[in-house]
């Protein structure tokens, strides 16, 4: 077995044992991401020299006795999250040379636990998409089909994780991000409570909703990360208070009378019929096992999706407002007066999708229209945590498909609508601040298929006893080897 | 038929906290540019705010000082706009939830106390600074200022004559100067003052166009700028014109206002609450905690000068309207004594001197110990009270002692009764007019021979003396 197929937690004991060095995995794993990722083309950059130094630091440390929890471990970073010194474009021209001065509080905590960061991962350019396909730079390609694509907008942390060239990589989701690439590559993907990880160095996309989160291949890699990257910090005000451990071996606790409730709004129309069956077998099984399954209703289910788009561009419109070519970024070389500058510099820097959302989200907040569509959407968005709340009463988690399809192919959502409604199953849970894990349950014309577990505030353990069951009755699901 | 303006004051300060408002940078004035910044005031990609607590404090601190209630639930929002000196064409403030809501500060006018009302206080952060380089035809950005908090005071239109903006003005810079919530230096910008005003027909209820008022850097200009408005409009309005709803700045070489382009002025700026600070919730507890912390007012402080020291009203009005002013004047009374005298000084000199050489009672050359050392000086006949003022002039622009000052321009006063008879014996022999004059019984006289004498030793001699060994000898020659 070649290093790249281990798991982080093997790898990790192979490294206590000494049966390896951090320098030759690190070193084994580049040398296959070069080459794998000429067909996956997951990452953006690869930091061939900045891995190896760390890898070296790692395997002189451990000389000297440390035990820090991930040490040596090679992983992946999103290009939206601030990596210092390092290039973080966030896949758009608009920063395609931008190099952070400082580490997002999850690089600076990977790094703190020992962790080896190998490159930057693509991605939909400011995370705006469900396809990867928005990257100002590079096509991503889905490893199971090289004809589909990966999902967005953290599509090449998924692929890179999903094709076996890092054991686990950060993504963000705002709406569906991380779930629904996971879905897509036959990844784990969790999208934690908002408030859970620090967003400090997340390049923003809409603040209210991003969320950092983890792929892994299984549940108890995404445990390891999640210990060494959330619990509070002190420069994000909206990061919530303490720490949680989580326990590899808790989670292997079983689904014995956890409640199961399952929206009949997620099994609706516009969802695969397959798809649908995939998820239903994998919840029977969870059934067989002890776990109480019942459906229930999520009513106001269906004006997340509008009330998504309308919050999200609002705040995106604001965010992205910084890159107006003064500072840093992209700069238009001709132009007439100051305002001349902002226009040239954001037309030619921002992509097609970008200015779209940026369009939105300036209408639905300018005077007039405050009310009808910003105002409103904050209203529905009340109306849904409501209805999570309410069904949290009854219910441990709750079940559906991540995505209403598996991954499809390339510009085959060209129109904007459809491509959005990629995530209706996804923004509910973002628009709640709720935790929510995508984990492979099956494949459906020989693609994998997601099936999203939903938590309560702060539960994210028991999304992974959930993810760790599932995994056990489906076995390892592993793109063929081409 | 009559016309009273109406007039509406916006003021932002500056608060006195050490770091800025989201990050941890020093707030000082000056610096290298963009050397008081990291990554979070540069609105850097992924970089976020974290509310200063101190900032939140400073500011219920100045509401309640205001007479406001204090909003148990506040929030912040963004204010979009794209301008180089805002990094993250946004600004982050306070829009339909304040954090001081409803005050009030009340003026002593000519019939008697007057309330203005207060509409909202609220916290905010400051911009950077744009630095034009005429000759190359480009633009810099100081970033140093940006993230600096800033409390934004919005008076309801309650004024009615410029005298009476700049009465509410000194009175709330004093009021935030006394509760060290700014130190309100306009050279510095770290107060600002915007206003707004319209004319009517005195009696009317009515308001008329209101005109705003931009980039007004001094007290002194808010009131030339408004006097100048409220004569415009007034015209305008007798002559048939329109107001324009519009945006004008003072243009200080011709003494006008003038209409600011209407791109600078016209802006929709899309406020939503900010998401990146959790709503502001403060409890009772705290509330009364930081009124605790509130140093005396200035209307107390008048109080306590009339009382305590019996100035009279008007001059512990004046001293304690200017925080700085009334602490020098209380320093020197504790090293002195007589209140009256120190007040004396204050009232008349320095103020004079201050308004002449337009320095601020925060950087006075001289110190109280020098002030009171001078006065002892008059006290103990080493200089007469007009010398005095000559050396406290000198001592003002030098920031010399009074000693060395007396010492190098030769100044002390001639108390030497030998030294003064032979000037007096001189006068006597050279004046004989004057003399035969008050011995014929023309007492006038003496006030020219004792002027003579002043002349003479060009001023230094002492006036007491001199009128008494004047008198003297002049007595013995009426004897004779």
């Amino acid at each position: 077995m070649e290093l790249y197929e281990y798991g982080m937690n093997e790898l990790i004991a192979m490294l206590k044992k000494g049966e390896i060095s951090s320098v030759m995995l690190t070193k084994s794993l580049i040398d296959h991401i070069e080459e794998k990722d000429k067909d996956i083309g997951a990452f953006l950059y690869i930091d061939r020299e900045g891995a190896l130094k760390a890898a070296d630091k790692a395997d002189k440390e451990r000389k000297e006795g440390s035990d820090k929890p991930l040490l040596g471990i090679p992983v992946a970073i999103k290009d939206n999250i601030c990596t210092k010194g390092t290039k973080t474009t966030c896949a758009s021209r608009m920063l395609e040379n931008f190099i952070p001065p400082y580490d997002a509080t999850v690089v600076e905590r990977l790094k703190e636990a020992g962790a080896v960061i190998v490159g930057k991962t693509n991605m939909d350019e400011f995370a705006m998409g469900s396809s990867t396909e928005n990257s100002a730079f590079k096509k991503t390609v889905n490893p199971w089909d090289y004809g589909k694509v990966p999902g967005g907008s953290s599509g090449g942390s998924a692929a890179s994780v999903a094709a076996y060239e890092v054991p686990a990589a950060l993504g963000s989701d705002t709406g569906g991000s991380i779930r629904q690439p996971a879905s897509f590559c036959g990844a784990v993907g969790l999208k934690p409570t908002y408030g859970r990880i620090s967003r400090y160095g997340l390049v923003a996309f809409a603040s209210s909703l991003d969320q950092i989160g983890t792929f892994g291949r299984n549940a108890q890699d995404i445990a390891l990360i999640m210990n060494a990257i959330s619990g509070h910090d002190d420069h994000d005000f909206t990061s919530a208070p303490g720490k949680e451990v989580y326990d590899p071996d808790d989670i292997k606790g079983g689904v014995r009378g956890l409640k199961i409730g399952l929206p009949k709004e997620y099994f609706g129309e516009g969802v695969n019929s397959e798809v649908k069956d995939s998820i239903y077998a994998a919840v029977k099984q969870l059934e067989e096992r002890g776990a109480e399954v019942e459906e229930m209703s999520l009513p106001y289910s269906e004006y997340a999706l509008a009330a998504y788009y309308i919050i999200s561009s609002a705040e995106a419109s604001s965010n992205l407002a910084r890159y107006d070519g003064i500072r840093y970024g992209h700069r238009a070389e001709k132009y007439e007066d100051l305002i001349d500058l902002y226009a040239c510099s954001r037309s030619e820097g921002f992509g097609k999708e970008v200015k779209r959302r940026i369009m939105l989200g300036t209408f639905v907040l300018s005077s007039g229209y405050y009310d009808a569509y910003y105002k409103k959407a904050l209203e529905v968005r009340t109306l849904i945590k409501n209805d999570f709340d309410k069904a949290f009463e009854k219910y441990d988690v709750l079940m559906s498909p991540t995505a209403p399809t598996t991954a499809f192919g390339f510009g085959e959502k060209s129109d904007p609508l459809e491509m959005y409604l990629a995530d209706i199953l996804t923004v509910p849970i973002n628009i709640a601040g709720l935790p929510s894990i995508s984990v492979p349950c099956g494949l459906a014309g020989g693609l994998p298929v997601g099936l999203q577990i939903i938590g309560r505030p702060f539960e994210e353990k028991t999304l992974l006893k959930g993810t760790y069951m599932i995994q056990e009755i489906t076995g390892k699901l592993r793109p063929e080897v081409r | 038929m009559e016309f009273e303006a109406v007039i509406g004051l916006e003021v932002h300060a500056e608060l006195r906290t050490k770091t800025k408002v989201f990050c941890g940078c020093t707030t000082e004035f000056g610096g290298q540019p963009n050397t008081h910044c990291c990554p979070v005031c540069l609105g850097l990609p992924g970089t976020l705010p974290v509310l200063n607590k101190s900032a939140v404090e400073y500011a219920i601190m100045a509401g309640l000082a205001l007479n406001c209630n204090i909003s148990k639930f506040s929030k912040m929002d963004r204010k979009n706009y794209f301008y180089p000196d805002l990094p993250k064409a946004y600004q982050i403030s306070q829009y339909d939830l304040p954090l001081c809501k409803e005050g009030y500060i009340e003026l002593e006018t000519d019939k008697g106390t007057k309330k203005i009302g207060i509409i909202r206080a609220h916290l905010e952060e400051d911009a950077g600074k744009l630095i034009h380089d005429e000759n190359a035809g480009t633009s810099f950005v100081d970033y140093n200022r940006t993230g600096v908090p800033l409390i934004e005071i919005v008076s309801y239109p309650d004024m009615r004559t410029p005298e009476e903006a700049r009465t509410y003005l000194t009175k709330l810079k004093s009021i935030l100067e006394y509760t060290e919530v700014s130190d309100c230096k306009m050279q510095e910008g770290s107060l600002r003052v915007d206003t707004n005003i319209s004319v009517r027909p005195k009696g009317s209820e009515e308001f008329g166009t209101k005109v705003e008022l931009k980039n007004l850097n001094s007290f002194r200009v808010v009131y030339k700028a408004l006097e100048y408005e409220f004569k415009r409009q007034v015209d305008a309005v007798k002559n048939n014109e329109k107001i324009m709803q519009e945006t004008r700045r003072w243009d200080e070489d011709k003494g006008i206002t003038v209409p600011m382009r209407s791109k600078e002025a016209a802006h929709d700026y899309r406020y939503f609450p900010e998401p990146d600070i959790v709503p502001i919730e403060v409890s009772d507890e705290w509330i009364e905690e930081i009124r605790k912390k509130i140093p005396e007012l200035p209307y107390q402080k008048k109080d306590r000068f009339i009382k305590e020291m019996g100035l009279p009203s008007y001059d512990a009005g004046v001293i304690t309207s200017d925080k700085a002013l009334s602490d020098f004047f209380e320093r020197c009374v504790e090293l002195y004594g007589n209140p009256k005298t120190m007040s004396n000084w204050v009232m008349g000199e320095l103020l004079r001197a201050m308004k002449e050489t337009d320095i601020d009672s925060e950087d006075l050359p001289i110190s109280p110990e020098q002030l009171v050392r001078l006065q002892n000086m008059v006290d103990n006949g080493k200089v007469s009270i007009s010398m005095g003022k000559k050396v406290f002039d000198s001592m003002f622009k030098t920031g010399d002692d009074p000693e060395v000052i007396v010492k190098e321009k030769g100044l002390s006063q001639i108390s030497d009764a030998d030294a003064l008879n032979e000037v007096i014996c001189k006068v006597i022999e050279n004046n004989s007019k004057s003399v035969s004059d008050y011995i014929g019984g023309k007492k006038k006289a003496m006030g020219f021979l004792v002027g003579q004498v002043m002349k003479e030793t060009k001023g230094k001699a002492n006036p007491q003396m001199v009128n008494e060994l004047m008198r003297q000898e002049l007595d013995k020659m009426q004897k004779n």
